[in-house]
């Protein structure tokens, strides 16, 4: 029997929970004995060829890119799992949620204290669109499983991997939901 | 402030000076600043915090909590608009749009000149007669559209100096005859507005011991008229049971559920009944000084309060030796709200009376036991004074004789919405929401919401229940909504009611109640599915049961209420897809094409 197919992708995130996957150490043999990784920036697969069992989203929609790259995950994997804390409310990327998108430009690009001589705001046509506000993953498609965390623990992650894998329902135990 | 940027320090050491600068009276300093420089700003803030020797953090975070605290120099005269689901029935927005004709100003913003400020409001306490508006303070109900070009130039004309907000209480609005609000009471019954022989339950209250006015109270099973319905003669007892050398007395007139005005009803007719009410709670408890909280929307009554107060104070019903008692010695101050919703909350109240922002307190100590200053305190409602001073006057069995078994007396119902004949009911516990209905003559309602926000709604087929602590408990507000209102947009204005209100401690209503809101946008959106409506009611329930409060543990009512009572209103706006995206990405990416000058990526849209 083939080994089911694992994919991830990181879209307005830190990477943080990709290096937390990382952080399952020496298990990570073990995890390859149990999955064949699929389209992932660890593999740096571009597109999907076939279909995939488990997706792991880091990080939330800020731009038509991502929208882009979540819709091509939800239509390829069985199970799609929203992971850490960008992915299921937007975190620290959707704090420009408060501000409007052309203030926020404005004073990245132009005004702020580091721009030398007239700045601009970038403009090529091959940068993806910026949305109005960064949205959770939720909002874009439909969500299986949330995997919360800043990153979710090595720990976690292994923990709610290896129970999908095994046919059991992922539910993490309290000490892995608690964060202070 | 002075045009220079100079901070006003003659007006803060003023304020500072006539509360005797201190702490606990912070909300009468920030008032006192506030009615004279009309805003509080960060320089003001600071010269307060060195005169009263604490953090300008403290004073701020009391001053950024209230609704009615500007925090940056508005017109001279600032307008705030009604906007409920009653008011918006009758016509608000239309009287808003004509405002903002009239005036120049935009709903938020102040007009060029200076002379008008607009803003949206929560209830007003006048839901009988909407739209209603506060200009500095005073009240105008029953706007019409065609009214507001001549208030506006009236107001224009207005140059009073005296103040910098005209019209405020105290301040001359003779001018503008609307600025009277009228008591439409429909139906006075026989407990509350029965009979003219007030003061008689005093004169009563004096001869009888303190435990044997506890017992008469327990007797006549009076329940807390707020809504709570706690037995008030329990936690009087409770209250002087405490060990403590003093208690207090405060009378809980913040009535801001949206859709009441009888506590405003009873503040205005029958004000020597609340008082006697206090009074005889004072004699019960051993209090010496009492307060009543009033909600800062209804501070154009307290001039007459403050009449009817030294009138008793002559009159030897307060002060020293009350009624010839030695040692019987109690006085009645009031003390204003400025805003906010969660203050009619017993121990959110305590907190604000305190100068403190209004988060409602962990409890145990309940305030019988540890509330207003640290004191065993009765916080009681307007109606329950009331009723109290009805129950010694009359005796407790004719009390019982009205009302059900579990609900003795009559209640103060507020009636608004659809219906021909809105204003006060007194009607005994046990009146359906039929016969209600009929004397209200409203023949078509949809729904009725019962309690206000946080109560409950209910449809025709329950029209035969009563109005009863057993049954519909209610602190007063009902709202009528005729066949053509919309089941879920009302729910959502009541959400966002709470999304507003929430104090923010606890992240289930501060977060919840905002997730709420949107999840029911998303639905009202023609975007919601199956998914959505469970995810809703999942997150209703966890809102509901994690709060820490009352207001977060009766936000998700109207959504719950509305989901048990009317599923064919959900299931009409269902999409049948298995998702939908909460937004599109065509209109979310406009802005960016905007400033970014390129099309989409090969995004499909839905």
């Amino acid at each position: 029997m083939a080994k089911p197919r694992l994919a991830t992708c990181s879209l307005a995130g830190c990477f943080g929970c990709h290096m937390s996957l990382l952080d399952i150490d020496e298990r990570l043999v073990e995890l390859l004995d149990l999955v064949d990784l699929d389209k992932s920036p660890l593999t740096d697969k571009k597109e999907f060829d076939r279909p995939v069992d488990i997706g792991l989203v880091e990080g939330g929609c800020a731009n038509d890119h991502n929208v882009h790259t979540l819709r091509q995950f939800r239509k390829n994997c069985r199970i799609l799992v929203s992971v850490g804390a960008c992915a299921i409310t937007g975190g620290v990327p959707a704090m420009r949620n408060m501000i409007g998108l052309k203030e926020c430009l404005e004073e990245a690009y132009i005004t702020g204290p580091t721009i030398e001589g007239k700045g601009m705001i970038p403009n090529d046509e091959d940068l993806p669109l910026l949305l109005d506000r960064v949205y959770p993953s939720h909002e874009v498609v439909k969500i299986d499983y949330f995997l919360p965390g800043c990153p979710p623990s090595g720990e976690a992650i292994w923990f709610f991997l290896k129970a999908l894998l095994t046919g059991r329902e992922p539910d993490l135990p309290y000490r892995m939901l608690k964060y202070d | 402030m002075d045009p220079e940027g100079q901070v006003d320090t003659t007006t803060i050491e003023d304020a500072v000076g006539k509360f005797g600068g201190a702490r606990d009276r912070l909300m009468d300093i920030l008032q006192e600043i506030h009615r004279r420089l009309g805003c509080l700003e960060q320089q003001t803030i600071s010269a307060l915090s060195a005169s009263l020797r604490i953090p300008s953090a403290e004073i701020e975070d009391a001053a950024s909590f209230y609704s009615f605290f500007n925090r940056a120099p508005k017109g001279r005269f600032h307008i705030r608009l009604a906007r409920t689901p009653v008011s918006l029935m009758k016509g608000a927005d239309d009287v808003a749009r004509a405002f903002v004709a009239a005036t120049g100003a935009q709903i938020g913003g102040t007009s060029a000149e200076g002379d008008f400020s607009l803003d949206w409001a929560a209830d007003l306490g006048m839901a009988d007669q909407e739209p209603s508006a506060l200009i500095n303070g005073a009240p105008f109900p029953a706007l019409a559209p065609s009214d507001v070009r001549t208030m506006v130039e009236e107001l224009r004309r207005n140059r009073d100096t005296t103040n910098a907000l005209p019209l405020f209480p105290g301040s001359d609005a003779s001018g503008l005859k609307q600025s009277r609000i009228a008591i439409n009471l429909l139906g006075p019954g026989p407990v509350l507005f029965g009979d003219k022989r007030s003061g008689d339950g005093l004169q009563k209250a004096l001869r009888l011991s303190p435990e044997e006015i506890v017992k008469e109270i327990v007797k006549a099973r009076l329940r807390g008229r707020g809504g709570a319905g706690f037995p008030t003669g329990l936690k009087w007892r409770l209250c002087r049971q405490a060990v403590a050398e003093t208690r207090y007395v405060v009378c809980n007139a913040d009535e801001g559920e949206p859709g009441t005005f009888k506590d405003r009803a009873l503040l205005t007719l029958a004000p020597d009944l609340v008082l006697d009410g206090m009074t005889i709670a004072a004699r019960a408890l051993g209090a010496r000084q009492g307060v009543i909280y009033l909600r800062a929307e209804y501070a154009y009554l307290e001039a007459a309060l403050r009449n009817e107060l030294d009138k008793r104070r002559n009159d030897g019903l307060l002060g020293a030796n009350i009624g010839g008692v030695n040692d019987f010695d109690f006085d009645i101050r009031i003390q204003f709200g400025a805003g906010a919703y969660i203050c009619g909350e017993e121990s959110a109240l305590l907190e604000s009376l305190e100068g403190k922002r209004g988060a409602p307190r962990d409890r145990p100590p309940f305030p019988t036991d540890r509330g207003y200053l640290g004191y065993p305190t009765a916080v009681d409602n307007v109606e329950t004074f009331a009723c109290a001073a009805k129950v010694i006057e009359r005796g407790a069995a004719w009390f019982c004789g009205f009302g059900t078994a579990e609900s003795a007396g009559t209640k103060l119902l507020s009636i608004s919405g659809d219906c021909p004949r809105p204003g006060v009911y007194e009607l005994p516990f046990g009146t359906t929401l039929n016969e209600l209905l009929d004397l209200v003559g409203a023949s078509d309602a949809r729904f009725v919401q019962v309690g206000g926000p946080s109560g409950q709604c209910v449809g025709a087929k329950d029209y035969g229940r009563r109005i009863a602590y057993e049954d519909l408990s209610t602190g007063g507000s009902i709202m009528v909504f005729s066949a053509q209102r919309d089941v879920i947009a009302t729910a959502l204005q009541f959400t966002e009611f709470f999304a507003d209100e929430s104090c923010g401690w606890c992240v289930p209503c501060r977060v919840g109640t905002t997730l709420l809101k949107q999840d029911l946008e998303k639905i009202l959106r023609g975007r919601g599915t199956l998914a959505d409506v469970r995810a809703l009611e999942s997150l209703a329930r966890s809102v509901a049961r994690t709060s820490r409060c009352g207001l977060g543990q009766s936000a998700p009512n109207p959504i719950l209420g509305s989901m048990r009572n009317f599923p064919e209103a959900y299931e009409a706006r269902l999409q049948e897809e298995e998702f939908l995206p909460r937004f599109s990405v065509l209109e979310a990416s406009a802005e960016a094409k905007s400033i970014q000058e390129h099309g989409l990526l090969d995004v499909e849209e839905r």
